[in-house]
Order: C-alpha cells, then structure tokens, then sequence
C-alpha cells in the first residue's frame, strides 16, 4: 500500500484535571489514505471531535505522531505549521458558532485567503470568493450577508467554502451534519461527496449518527472513551462487527420495519466509566456482556482478524462470541 | 438617501464586491433618533468649544476680572449667560472649561482603553499565569476608589492638567482591562476562533480581527460612560480644588466657585452644572445608539 495522506501513531491527548489526567485520546492508531474517507463513531465524549482537533494541532497532543504523508508534522515548527494548516482543514458541527457573526458571508470566506497571503489582492481573493459560493450552491445576492441571516444549511456551506477556500488536502469534518435537519442532511453529505470526487479530498468524518458515517465513508473506526476497538471498510463492519461495543452500536441504529420492532436488542447497560485515570485492559469491560478476566488483566491492541479488518478485544478469534 | 442605499445593495448582489462596514454602521446608526441627538448635541458642543478662540478672547474674556459687572443675570447684553462673582462671562469661562471638559473626558478614556485592554486582551486570550498577574495588579488598583486614588495620585505629582490625566488614566485602566477580559474569555470558546486558528491566523489578528469586534458592544458603552463618568471625576477634583486651578475656568471649578453665591445667585452653579448633564447625556445616549450600531444582529 501506498503512503497514507494521514496517519496518527499511537497518538495520545491527555487533559489535566483536578481529578488526574483525562484520557481524552488514547493510543489511537489510524491511517487514510488520499482521496478516501474514514468515519469515525463513537458515543458523546469518547474523543473523536478532540482526535480531529489534535490531528489539525488546534489541541497539541501529549504524545504520540502525526504523520502527513509520512512527515510527522507535530515536531513541525511555526512556519513549516503554517504552510500545513493550507493543506488541512476543518468544518464544524455547529453552523452557528463556527462563522464569526460580525463578518459577511464574502469575507469570513475570504478570510483564510488574506490570512494565508494565497492570492495577490482583493479583487482577485473576492473573484475566488465568488467562485467558491458557486461551487458549495450558494447564491451571489448572500455576498454581503451576515451568518445570523440564513438558515442552518446556507451557513454550514459558507462552513464548507471556507474551508476549501485554501485549496486543502485532507479536511477533518466535525459531525458536519448532525445540527441540521435531516432533509439539509442529505444536500451537505451529497455536496461533501461531490466535493471529493471532483477535487481529490482526504476526509476524517466524525459523527455519532451511524447511518450517515455508512453512506459517506470507505472506512470506519470506532471508538470507545478514547481509544479505537475496531476499524474496518464500511460495508464489512456492518457486515459483520466483532467487538461487542460495535455490536452493540449497530443494533440501535432503528430499524424501519414493523416486523423486526420486537426483536431483543442488543441494549448496552450502564455508563460510560470516567476517563480519568482508566484502569488498564478494555474500557468497555465493565458494560460488556462477554467480558471475563482476560479483558482487565492488560491493555489490548488492534488485532488483524480479516482483510483490513481490526478489533481490539480478547475475545475475538475464540469463538466466544 | 434610504433608497440609495438600498439601490446600491440591490447592484452589489451582482458581482461580489465588498462593501465597508462602516457605512453599514453609519446607516443603523442613523436611524436612532436618540443617538443622533446625542451625536448633534456633542458635535454642537465640540464646535463650539474648537472655535471658542475665533470670538471669544481666553484674556479679557474669561480672566481678567469686571468686579463692576459682576452676577450679571443671564440673557443680558453682552453676557448671555450673565456673569460671576468676578464679572467674569460666564458663556465664555463654560465655553473655555468645556474645552477642558471634553477633551480630558476623551483623552482619559482613550488612553486607559488602550492600556487597560491590551492588557485585558493578554490577560483574558493567555490565561494562566499572565491572567493571574496582570489581574491581581488590577485588583489592587480597583480595590482602591477611583477618585481617592486620582487624589493620591494627583496630590505626590502635583496639581497639574498632565498629572491629572496620568491620575485618572491609571485609576481607569482596571475598568477596561476587566471589560475586555470578560468579553474575550466569552467568545474565545467560540468555534469560529478555532476556525480561524485553523488556517493559521496569527494571535493579533485573532484579537482585532474575530475577538474585539464581537466584543465591541459592551466596551463601547463602557467607554462613552466612562467619557461621562470622567468628566464628572474631574469636575469632583477640581471642585474640591485638586484639579484645574483657578482663573482656569473648569465645569467643576465653576460649581466650587460659584457655591457660595449659590442661593442669591443660582445660574451661577445651575449653568456649569446644565453643561456637565448636557455632556454627559450625550455621551451616553451616543453611546446606547453606538452599541446597537454596531450588532449587524440588530440591523432590520
């Protein structure tokens, strides 16, 4: 296989708190290759919005690489970072939060051009302006607009242009679609996947919502507080999963179909345990059906156990579950 | 001049081409009666204040003494606003003190904004350590009263107009310095300021570009109120006969002099005193008009 665009080893994010270190991040080893997509899923606060973030090196990690097609970028210093940032972007999950309410529609897209000196001078910067609102299908007359005046999905493209304005690489999307309705759902996703097509885009696209990450990803891994339990391609982990956290996931997705509503779901009981100081071994021991002393004794790495196929748990391959 | 604008939007939504915020600003502010009357009422003032030299002579106008025509009453010719206990015109001695006034209450607040919030900007974008220092500096400067400390101040380097500035710049700084702060740890957390670190903006521009102008509502209040709250400091010094010394003529010098003859002969403090309101009014009401300006939220 070829270099990856992007890959983390052994990345680590750890937050300070009063209690002990938060294990935010864990350990997590991942690779995209250009030009694919890699969904990430997981509950609220097992990491994944904070893994993007460390990626892009809006968080500085505490240890662990980055490597961007083979560099390891977080021993780059200011400048070499600076020239990085055009190649990486991020669009986020809240259209309201992420566009700065005092700047129009024009110039909060024009802002990382001015910031980055891409573009000789204005009129050519607001030439680029307009032609990236045509590509993300965003009328002219929303030039001199500002953010508070358009709804949810007319923002998230400003969101989307904005970061394309930089002609990036590898974007890291932030449950880009999870604050807007469903049927605006389906425009940004298909406008994110068109996007990739014609312009060779690398995404990291984190979400909690399973169906979306299904629709748009090559890849899946998922993630349980902080650490990655299981990566795969798309089609094969919803085929078939093999960690029971993953297991657990897919048979909440509802299902619209009246004959299977009895059937016995796989629910998961109790809470996510806290991420300060975890014990060692699987994190999801303490909610897991299967779990046995094997699963707190140490901590598990990713295993191959198919084609591209990763698991990290000790159970899997022992025909226990 | 409405249609003009309007025109002129419907045009732009043809090509992309930017158009100033200042005269977005301009045309929300214009429409607050109020703040208009402010903006009048002061610009009036400063004119006045500005040409006084053009009619009015500082020498035998405002200083040299006509003991003979002394508690003339107002309306009277030659002294609209009649004269004091000197025969001094009283028009031209408020005409002279307003030009201290005015500019001192400007220049103070110019001055401690920019102080106190770049040092409020550190303190609030940094955090940590810095915070703590540059705050805890504050602290003590706020835990004393602003005019006590103007007099501290006043009374080590002298009554002086320079050292009265430095005097009530320092006892402002902690204002601003706290305003800011506030109002920059409130929007940092904001996902467009990480957008913006995204591709690499640098902390200055971070700060002046994505952080103050969302900032800017509560720091212009306080800043035309403090405009206000200065002046009034500085009529309280003087007053008290830490300020501006007389013959020089001081709104608040006026009120001190003019105390005593104050029950036969009330124009004497009502006047200076009309002119403290009417300033500090305008401010304010220029002030409200401003924040609101400002809010492209507000704008329908």
């Amino acid at each position: 296989m070829s270099t990856p665009l992007i890959e983390t080893r052994h990345l680590k994010k750890y937050f300070s708190t009063p209690a002990g270190p938060l294990h935010a991040v864990d350990d997590v080893s991942i690779s995209i290759q250009r030009g694919q997509t890699l969904g990430v899923v997981g509950e609220s606060g097992c990491g994944k919005s904070t893994m993007g973030r460390t990626i892009l090196r809006l968080i500085e990690a505490t240890d662990g690489e980055v490597l961007y097609n083979g560099e390891n970028i977080l021993k780059y210093n200011r400048r070499q970072m600076q020239e990085m940032r055009k190649k990486m972007q991020i669009i986020f999950q809240d259209p309201y939060s992420s566009l700065n309410p005092r700047m129009s529609v024009a110039d909060i897209i024009a802002e990382p051009m001015k910031v980055c000196k891409t573009l000789p001078d204005n009129k050519q910067i607001y030439a680029r302006v307009n032609e990236l609102m045509e590509i993300v299908g965003l009328a002219k007359r929303f030039v001199n607009a500002y953010p508070h005046e358009l709804d949810g999905g007319r923002r998230q493209r400003i969101g989307i242009a904005r970061a394309l304005a930089l002609n990036p690489e590898f974007i890291v999307c932030d449950e880009p679609v999870s604050a807007l309705d469903v049927s605006i759902q389906a425009q940004i996703l298909n406008l994110l996947m068109d996007l990739q097509d014609n312009m060779g885009l690398t995404y990291m696209f984190v979400t909690h919502d399973l169906s979306v990450v299904k629709h748009i990803s090559n890849e899946i891994a998922v993630m349980y507080l902080g650490q990655c339990v299981e990566k795969a391609p798309a089609d094969e982990l919803f085929r078939d999963p093999l960690h029971p956290y993953t297991q657990a996931l897919l048979s909440a997705v509802p299902k619209p179909s009246l004959r299977d509503r009895s059937a016995l779901q796989n629910v998961i009981k109790g809470e996510v345990s806290n991420p300060v100081n975890p014990k060692p071994g699987c994190r999801f021991a303490p909610r897991c059906a299967h779990a046995c002393e094997k699963c707190t004794c140490q901590d598990l790495e990713l295993k191959e156990c198919g084609p591209n196929h990763f698991v990290a748990c000790a159970l899997v391959n022992q025909d226990k579950i | 001049m409405k249609k003009d604008v309007q025109a002129e939007r419907a045009v732009n939504e043809l090509e992309v081409k930017k158009r100033g915020q200042l005269s977005y600003i301009w045309f929300r502010f214009r429409k607050n009666k109020l703040a208009m009357l402010g903006l009048i009422l002061l610009a009036v003032m400063a004119l006045i204040c500005i040409t006084a030299p053009l009619y009015l002579s500082y020498e035998d106008d405002v200083v040299t003494q006509h003991v003979m025509e002394k508690f003339t009453k107002p309306f009277s010719a030659g002294h609209i606003l009649g004269t004091d206990h000197y025969g001094r015109d009283m028009f031209a001695r408020i005409v002279y003190g307003g030009r201290i006034s005015l500019t001192m209450g400007f220049a103070i607040v110019a001055l401690s904004l920019l102080i106190g919030g770049t040092i409020g900007a550190i303190a609030g974008y940094y955090g940590g350590v810095v915070d703590n220092i540059l705050m805890r500096i504050m602290d003590v400067l706020l835990a004393l009263p602003q005019i006590l400390m103007a007099m501290a101040i006043v009374a080590v380097l002298g009554t002086d107009i320079k050292n009265l500035l430095i005097a009530m710049t320092i006892a402002n700084i902690p204002k601003f310095a706290r305003i800011v702060r506030s109002a920059i740890l409130q929007i940092q957390g904001q996902e467009y300021i990480e957008a913006a670190k995204a591709c690499g903006t640098k902390d200055p521009r971070i700060i002046l570009r994505h952080i103050l102008p969302n900032a800017i509502g509560p720091i212009v209040v306080q800043a035309t109120l403090q405009i206000a709250q200065s002046i009034i400091s500085l009529a309280a010094l003087s007053f008290i006969g830490l300020g501006v010394q007389s013959p020089q003529p001081e709104w608040g010098t006026m009120l001190s002099e003019g105390k005593q003859d104050m029950m036969l002969y009330p124009f004497v403090v009502i006047e200076p005193g009309l002119a403290i309101m009417l300033a500090v009014l305008s401010f304010n009401l220029m002030g409200d008009g401003l924040r609101d300006a400002l809010d492209p939220k507000l704008k329908n």
